[in-house]
């Protein structure tokens, strides 16, 4: 009886928070669009079958059509892999240094990485604005030192949005490298370096492949917020940034049309189910053979 | 469970209570004197809760999702009448509006456009769209005769080709920047046609590679720091970007005109949510803004006029004697405004405006 309830409590959980919100995104899916409150009919108040009967994929055929929905996912995984790969290139000797660093300055390394989590996520990206941009810190810094003799333009390009993302998911990469190349035994590369590898040889051979979990986890975590983030391609990308995130938001909030927006999002979460089922494979497994 | 139902019924309840004494203003940024919002908090004792947003589409949304909280919205005349036909507003009661006298019946006549007899808003202020120009920079890329004035200088790729080094802002507003566009090539601005509409496309495309953003607020500080040196945007907002510049006094020359060929005139209208959960509080408001002092006072601040006539002696000469604010008897024959699309249509020019905006 215990053990039923207890199961129970995240069941209740995931209903509650996931699948009735979902239910509800796809019934305003299946609606047309209204100048009403709330503006999409039919609604409940028009009796439950008369809405069920005038529900309709209208708007997924609408979607399908329209190549700027296509182009939007497509160019969103293409940022978010992208990010992901720089993501890593940055975080993996990052973590590696950490892992390496004398034992009493780690906890001080980890608590630099976690730092910037006390500031608010969306006013560390407005900072990004400010060193960004034409008349910014970095441009004036690169002007003062000679480097270049007219400004850059960074801020509202695809690379502002890339150093955003490198910068906000750093430490989602790092600590999961951090604490796989933690664990990892020392004695193993002696072990190597003994046998006549090179100490390139043996990192790619031993610590890489050991700390190989590190990597799919820290990527997953990655790429996944990645691929819908709205608030960096809005605050730090240009007109020409499309990203899925951004899209969703001005179906539902600038052009008004919720079914339209609902569809979308409906599209967005059955494409991010995918690399969720494989990060949950990969923990797994993990857990498997930890056991 | 039953315990955590509890809670959160009153958790309801007390947030109930304390609404009678809130009063939740919703209102466009940079938009107000915030000395006024303490003055009406001293005056009547209550508490005042304001917040910002830029864009009409992202008000709408909120009113039609219906309970927005708020108890004051407000919408610009176009926005107000399709939300007043969605029911998203009530009545305004006259009798708690004693300084209703103040109002100016040549701003009334032309808002009556959009809600009839005025039952379901006042005028708060008003303006047109058009183009602000850092002087310095545009000259120094399209020469001393760029046409500043003109529809020519964001609508002329040859321009806009040019001007894309220094940065250009247009609004994020298809309902202004549409009309301009037709208004460029000579069509009806309120056109409902989407065939004319559909002319507007090749001439947006045509300069959106040039446009550094799309955004309807930032262009204010993006003026003033020097970061663009065009916006397509509203008159007040680019006046007060003219001003900060010259507060920060760091060489940049702000200056705003409203296209020879014709620009928009637009009324932002204050009107009470049908759901607003303080009424009272929500009229006790709108007479604190239709005092003439308080009106001239943020008028003075945010250089829109507006629509109380009583206020224009209390306006510094800054404001009620520059045209740009106070349009003379020609510039005002040169103004148009628009009505709202009908749903069908709404839904072509949005599309539009996505492609657009996203250049596919």
């Amino acid at each position: 009886m215990r053990r039923a309830a207890l199961i129970a409590i995240p069941y209740a959980w995931l209903l509650a928070l996931f699948l009735i919100p979902f239910a509800v995104v796809f019934k305003i899916s299946l609606s047309d669009i209204a100048l009403a409150i709330p503006p999409y009919t039919p609604t409940a108040k028009d009796g439950i079958w008369t809405m069920l009967s005038q529900l309709d994929f209208e708007n997924y055929v609408f979607l399908s059509e329209d190549d700027l929905y296509w182009k939007a996912y497509l160019s969103s995984l293409q940022i978010a892999f992208i990010s992901t790969v720089l993501t890593l290139m940055v975080g993996y000797p990052m973590a590696y240094a950490m892992a390496r660093a004398p034992e009493a300055w780690r906890p001080t390394l980890l608590m630099l990485v976690i730092l910037p989590f006390w500031t608010s996520f969306l006013i560390r990206v407005y900072a990004w604005v400010g060193i960004l941009s034409n008349e910014g810190f970095l441009n004036q810094f690169l002007l003062w030192i000679g480097v270049i003799h007219e400004p850059l333009t960074i801020l509202n390009t695809p690379t502002a949005v890339y150093i955003g993302i490198v910068y906000t998911y750093l430490p989602f990469m790092i600590l999961p490298i951090y604490s796989a190349l933690d664990r990892l035994d020392g004695s193993l590369i002696e072990a190597a370096e003994d046998l006549g590898c090179s100490r390139l040889k043996a990192f790619w051979l031993i610590t890489v492949p050991l700390s190989k979990n590190g990597i799919i986890a820290g990527s997953f975590l990655v790429f996944i917020p990645a691929l819908g983030e709205f608030v960096i391609p809005s605050l730090l990308g240009g007109s020409g940034t499309l990203m899925i995130g951004k899209v969703l938001f001005e179906e539902f909030f600038s052009n008004r049309d919720w079914p339209v927006a609902s569809a979308v999002a409906v599209i967005l979460l059955l494409i991010l189910v995918v690399p969720l089922v494989l990060f949950q494979q990969n923990q797994q497994r993990q857990t498997e053979a930890g056991a | 469970m039953k315990t955590t139902m509890l809670s959160t019924v009153a958790a309801f309840a007390l947030t109930g209570a304390a609404l009678a004494d809130e009063v939740r203003v919703y209102n466009w940024s940079d938009y107000i004197d915030e000395e006024l919002l303490e003055k009406f908090e001293a005056e009547t004792g209550l508490e005042l809760i304001y917040d910002v947003f830029d864009s009409n589409e992202v008000l709408e949304t909120k009113m039609l999702a219906g309970s927005s909280g708020y108890d004051v919205v407000v919408p610009s005349g176009t926005f107000l009448q399709r939300q007043i036909s969605a029911g998203a507003f009530q009545k305004l009661d006259t009798s708690k509006l004693p300084n209703a006298g103040n109002l100016w019946e040549v701003v009334e006549a032309r808002t009556a456009q959009y809600d009839p007899d005025n039952a379901y808003s006042i005028n708060y202020m008003w303006g047109t769209t058009g183009i602000g120009v850092n002087v310095g920079k545009v000259q120094e890329v399209l020469g001393a005769d760029a046409p500043m004035g003109s529809l020519d200088l964001i609508f002329d790729p040859a321009n806009m080709e040019k001007l894309a080094s220094c940065g250009v802002h247009f609004l994020d507003a298809p309902t202004e920047m549409i009309p301009a566009a037709l208004k460029y090539i000579g069509e009806d601005p309120d056109s409902h046609d989407p065939d004319v509409i559909a002319k507007a496309e090749p001439i947006l495309m045509g300069v959106r590679p040039y446009v550094t953003k799309f955004h309807s607020s930032e262009y204010i500080n993006a003026l003033a720091n020097g970061d663009i040196c065009v916006a397509f945007g509203w008159s007040g907002d680019i006046l007060q970007a003219r001003d900060r510049a010259a507060e920060a006094d760091n060489g940049v020359e702000i200056a705003y005109n409203a296209p020879s060929e014709g620009a928009l005139m637009w009324f932002d209208q204050m009107a009470i949510p049908a759901d607003a959960p303080n009424p009272e509080g929500a009229h006790m408001f709108l007479n604190f803004i239709l005092d003439a002092q308080n009106m001239a006072q943020a008028s003075n601040y945010v250089y829109y006029a507006n629509g109380n006539l009583a206020s224009q002696e209390f306006l510094v000469e800054d404001v009620i004697g520059d045209p740009a604010i106070y349009p003379d008897e020609a510039t005002l024959e040169n103004l148009y405004t628009t009505t709202p699309y009908p749903a069908k249509v709404q839904r072509t020019v949005t599309r539009m405006w996505t492609k657009i905006k996203s250049g596919t």
